[in-house]
């Protein structure tokens, strides 16, 4: 059997959660595989919520925003983007895909964009295949 | 929290139900809905689960209704379409049968789910993940109490010139006090300063004074000039401002403007208002139709003041309104809206070498030129060279300072037109040539155009081109004795050097160079240029991420009067808007820091674009207002305690939500 | 009344922690008047089968220091939880994996291959790694078995308290052995310490708000004394540690290093302290960002020094 993906996705209810509403206002198609989670803004995802959806089974985290300049809240994506890099860098020293975790931006016009994005990562996330979740293996020392 | 212990454990065990929407085949043609109805019936806590053609009709809102009466439900999912369309539906609904309207979250299984995917099972198994998202989440979610706070109805507005009066006048017109505080001794602006105003050459004082003189005696208006705002407190609704009054050594109750003081005043000081061409006295009002007709002191210039001799200007004041004693006042004021209308500060061109400024005493800015131009200015409104004759040939250059990597990227929108109008000015006083040395002439408002069209017959040369320098070497006999533009004529695509007895400058408008302060002073933000931020470049041009302040002018860009006025209108409408509905909504899904866990470690203080965190010295922990707090949660994220919660978004509800996607 | 009886155990650590038990000073003689140590391998000869032989629950309070690396370090665990009234982990590796808790970067294979292998003072022509075990002519020779994944003794087995550190300060431990002797103990699960706040409430730095534009090692600048440290762009894990240590490393002008573990409520230690440095990197273009971060060589290192078996991952991923 193929495997699919679980992805779990973040979306600022401004920018990026329009977006993807827009996408399915304009009926376009995409991969199923992204479960979107709508907070505020992406300023509020914490680096917890990504390792948290790994520990609990997600094979990828895609965090979206408002392009820079455009945050609701003037500059909350500008915090977003100076804490997944780091996170990215310390989730690679944990053996975990670059591909694995995305942070991008979609302005509330940009359906297409949103779709493409999905795609573009769910495909990659399908190639690497799944996440192993190691907790489940460390509990058995 | 305490109380809601005590409460019985069945008033507050989660009893949700859910409602899956067929959105008549926009859903339903794509998710198995009865199998996701099935597929609720099984979360924990849920306690009904069912399927309707439109949730959002009136029979599919009556559902919900009647089962949170006769079932006792206390939290309430809806899987249906976007919660941006149809939140604001459910909430209300929920509401009217009697819960609190944050006990409700929607599954968005139409735009996120149906709509985009194509095989049914596919769509099935992604609507159940949300389902189960929702029903997860909103079990942790708590009733949420809406504040709303009453506003004050008198406004601050920071800056006296046309902007500010303008708003100031709108306001109090419609019967609310206005505290109008201006830093200079008189109201005015640089419109005061102006000689005439394009496209109509309407005389720019005789348009504004009346306008100076109506605020003045407006009985809702205090003015407060010779004053600056100190300190801003609280929030939309109700701020609390200091404004220190300086000095003006002249009493305001006893003095009636007679202006003996001034006449026999001995000293003198360059004048502000003239930009230092001509002089003032040491006790002055800035021009003759100041508002108030109140002189002031400078201390500066001040005999008494410098050598502890003098005080003639005491000796002949009869009203003994004179007071050498006198010192800056605090006043606090109460206001549930502010303006800002602080205006601009004109490019200064010195460092500009190669256009000679301050070097050849024959090339001025556009506003020494509007001086030089008006009747009562430093001239008499002769246009005349330094030595007093009368200029051959001017020659206006455009873009100073605007358009320019080196100075500011900006158009300053303003210089096209107003170069167009010393044109004229100058062909109407003199019989000058003038040369206007352009890079585009940007005529783009109403008249503007025509305006362009009527200046092009009257005789004018038009290069296009920004010159590269003006220099006093002459190389040919004409040159001899002039100033020479040199430049490229790149219509021609020729160098050329154009000999001159004047050359104008038409400097760009920046932000004050105070705006920095005043941004920090009032939490509002500068952009790349330093002008102040609207909340929407389109859609919200005068209200500022700060509610309860607003911006109109110049401050937030350069711009001519139609559009300052208009700006500034707009601004008072919107405080009055808020006047008149008398209260404002505080958001509920704010952030709180528990002060018992927090460490005062500071890290989330400047992460608030609202400057609602404060930290609170004596007791070492960081505190947000909630008046300020927009909700978007950036400091949570950032807490290194996890001592800030964001309420309806906690830690915990979006874990859960995590949960519940990954099922 | 009877002499409490109090045991002392060391699994995967590095000694420090029984020389901060010692560090409490002449207060040990007030223990001593009071308890009965009746198991102490680091200063008691005793022997396994002696704990074995103890009745159920026989033994008070069992302070168990260091992971859980090895199958022995389990077996311990297991027994002493089940010969003590009370059991608690002591110091950062038994409450969040410590140092040796850093070994989930790697696994067995790579360790083995790095100590018994690679490094160069290493000579073992033979390639012998570790066996469970080994036949000789005596008979059969066994190691304890040396797992993949370190774990802390709270996955291992049910704990009682918790005193953090590493090692943990005199007067925390004094601090629990005092409420253990007078009985005054705390709800279970508590971590016990002077304060529940991170380590900033403790410690005397000035702190302003905050914005870093560089990040510096410790050999890579002289801090000023009386400011605080993460403002000076040294990685201090005092904003996500608990407090209650009196903050000696940062008054010594050193960073925090996060030895007692986050705060209450704190799901991550890490993820936490990481999301707060990133939070007041100074810039907002990607670039100058990325260069910033560039200055963070080791983050699981510097975020997870004593907790990366305790976090949310545990462990790292191995191709």
């Amino acid at each position: 059997m193929n495997f699919e993906p679980k992805i779990v996705g973040f979306c600022c209810n401004w920018c990026s959660y329009r977006g993807a509403d827009l996408a399915g206002t304009a009926r376009m198609k995409c991969s199923p595989n992204v479960r979107i989670i709508r907070v505020m803004c992406s300023g509020r995802v914490e680096p917890t919520f990504v390792v948290k959806a790994f520990e609990l089974g997600a094979d990828g985290v895609l965090v979206l925003g408002c392009h820079a300049g455009d945050c609701h809240y003037s500059e909350g994506n500008y915090k977003t983007m100076r804490r997944m890099p780091l996170l990215k860098k310390m989730l690679a020293q944990m053996g975990i895909e670059e591909e694995r975790v995305r942070l991008d931006w979609v302005s509330a016009s940009e359906g297409d964009r949103f779709v493409s994005i999905v795609d573009d990562m769910t495909a990659k996330v399908r190639a690497l295949g799944p996440f192993k979740n190691n907790s489940k293996e460390a509990k058995h020392g | 929290m305490a109380e809601k212990k005590v409460a019985t454990k069945k008033d507050t065990e989660p009893k949700i139900g859910v409602y899956v929407c067929h959105c008549g085949s926009n859903i339903a043609g794509t998710v198995d809905v009865p199998q996701v109805v099935e597929f609720a019936k099984g979360l924990p806590a849920v306690a009904i689960a069912r399927e309707y053609k439109f949730m959002c009709s009136d029979p599919g809102q009556s559902m919900i209704k009647d089962d949170i009466k006769q079932l006792g439900l206390n939290r309430v999912v809806v899987a249906s379409c976007s919660p941006l369309l149809h939140e604001p539906t459910f909430r209300h609904a929920i509401q009217e049968a009697g819960l609190n309207p944050y006990l409700f979250e929607m599954a968005n299984i139409r735009e996120h789910c149906s709509w985009t995917t194509e095989d049914h099972g596919e769509a099935t198994e992604k609507a159940k993940a949300l389902v189960s998202a929702a029903v997860k989440r909103i079990y942790l979610h708590q009733p949420l109490e809406v504040r709303e706070v009453p506003v004050n109805p008198n406004t601050l507005i920071v800056g006296g010139g046309i902007a500010g009066i303008q708003a100031a006048l709108e306001i109090a017109d419609a019967g609310h006090k206005v505290y109008l505080v201006e830093k200079d001794p008189s109201i005015g602006g640089h419109m005061i300063q102006f000689d005439k105003t394009f496209p109509t050459l309407d005389c720019s004082a005789c348009i504004l004074t009346p306008k100076m003189t109506s605020a003045g005696s407006h009985p809702n208006i205090e003015l407060m000039t010779y004053s600056e705002v100190e300190e801003i407190a609280g929030f939309i609704g109700s701020f609390k401002a200091k404004i220190r009054k300086k000095a003006k050594f002249v009493d305001e109750s006893k003095c009636n403007g007679c202006g003996v003081c001034i006449e026999k005043c001995p000293w003198k000081a360059d004048s502000e208002f003239d930009l230092g061409l001509s002089q003032r006295k040491a006790i002055y009002t800035p021009f003759p139709q100041a508002v108030p007709n109140i002189p002031v002191i400078d201390k500066e210039s001040c005999a008494y003041f410098l050598k502890g001799k003098c005080r003639a200007c005491e000796k002949f004041c009869e009203r003994e309104a004179i007071d050498f004693e006198q010192q800056d006042k605090i006043v606090e004021i109460d206001v549930g809206n502010i303006i800002i209308t602080t205006g601009y500060d004109p490019f200064d061109p010195t460092p500009i070498i190669k256009y000679g400024y301050g070097k050849f005493p024959n090339v001025v800015t556009g506003l020494e030129f509007e001086r030089i131009c008006n009747s009562v200015g430093p001239t008499g409104g002769k246009i005349v060279l330094k030595d007093g004759s009368e200029p051959k040939s001017i020659a206006i250059i455009h873009c100073v300072g605007s358009r320019d990597e080196n100075y500011h990227k900006y158009c300053s929108r303003v210089c096209c037109m107003y170069a167009l109008k010393y044109s004229h000015l100058i062909k109407e006083k003199t019989k000058a040539d003038v040369y206007q040395m352009y890079i585009d002439m940007r005529c783009f408002g109403k008249g503007y155009e025509e305006f362009y069209q009527r200046l092009s017959d009257e005789g004018v040369t038009f290069i296009r081109g920004k010159p590269a320098e003006v220099t006093d070497r002459a190389i040919s006999e004409e040159e001899k004795g002039k100033l020479i533009v040199v430049g490229e004529d790149s219509l021609l695509g020729t160098v050329i050097r154009v000999p001159v007895d004047m050359v104008i400058l038409c400097i760009a408008l920046e932000a004050r160079a105070d705006a920095k302060n005043v941004a920090q002073l009032f939490s509002i933000s500068q952009g790349a240029d330093a002008f102040f931020i609207e909340r929407h470049p389109k859609l919200d041009p005068v209200a500022t991420m700060t509610d309860g302040v607003f911006i109109a002018g110049c401050c937030q860009g350069p711009k001519d009067i139609p559009d300052t006025v208009a700006q500034a209108s707009a601004a008072a409408a919107r405080v009055l808007a808020l006047i008149s509905k008398g209260k404002v909504e505080l958001e509920a899904t704010v952030a709180v820091i528990d002060e018992e866990k927090c460490s005062g470690c500071r890290i989330c203080n400047l992460l608030c674009p609202y400057n609602a965190i404060d930290f609170i010295e004596e007791e070492e922990v960081s505190r947000i207002n909630d008046a300020l707090c927009k909700g978007c949660g950036t400091c949570v994220a950032a807490c290194p305690s996890a001592a800030i919660t964001h309420k309806h978004f906690t830690t915990e509800e979006i874990m859960a939500e995590i949960e519940g996607v990954l099922v | 009344m009877a002499k409490l009886k109090l045991a002392l155990y060391w699994a995967s650590s590095c000694g420090g922690c029984e020389i901060a038990q010692l560090q409490i000073g002449d207060k040990i003689l007030k223990l001593a008047e009071v308890a009965d140590i009746v198991f102490w391998p680091v200063a008691i000869d005793a022997k396994y089968k002696d704990v074995e032989a103890m009745p159920e629950k026989s033994i008070d309070v069992c302070l168990f220091n260091g992971a859980i690396r090895t199958s022995e370090q389990e077996h311990m665990a297991k027994m002493l939880r089940e010969k003590s009234k009370v059991l608690i982990a002591y110091g950062a590796c038994a409450y969040g994996g410590g140092i040796p808790g850093l070994g989930n970067m790697f696994n067995r294979e790579l360790i083995f291959e790095r100590a018994y292998l690679e490094t160069p003072s290493t000579d073992n022509k033979e390639k012998v790694l570790p066996q469970t075990k080994c036949k000789v002519p005596e008979g059969e020779l066994t190691l304890p078995e040396f797992y993949d994944t370190v774990k802390t003794l709270g996955q291992t087995v049910d704990i009682d308290y918790v005193i953090p550190g590493c090692p943990p300060e005199a007067r925390t431990t004094w601090l629990a052995l005092e409420a253990l002797i007078e009985g005054k103990l705390p709800p279970k699960g508590t971590v016990i310490t002077h304060n529940a706040k991170a380590v900033c409430d403790d410690c005397p730095k000035k702190r302003d708000v905050k914005k870093v534009k560089k990040f510096y090692r410790t050999f890579e600048i002289m801090p000023d004394p009386e400011i605080c440290l993460l403002e000076q762009g040294l990685l201090c894990a005092g904003i996500a540690t608990r407090g209650g240590c009196e903050a000696p490393c940062p008054q010594a002008n050193m960073p925090c290093t996060g030895c007692y573990g986050p705060v209450d409520g704190v799901i991550d230690q890490g993820a936490h302290f990481l999301s707060a440095v990133a939070s007041v990197i100074d810039s907002n273009d990607p670039d100058e960002i990325q260069r910033i971060i560039d200055g963070i060589y080791d983050p699981v290192g510097t975020f997870y020094r004593y907790s990366l078996p305790d976090s949310l991952l545990r462990r790292a991923k191995i191709k």
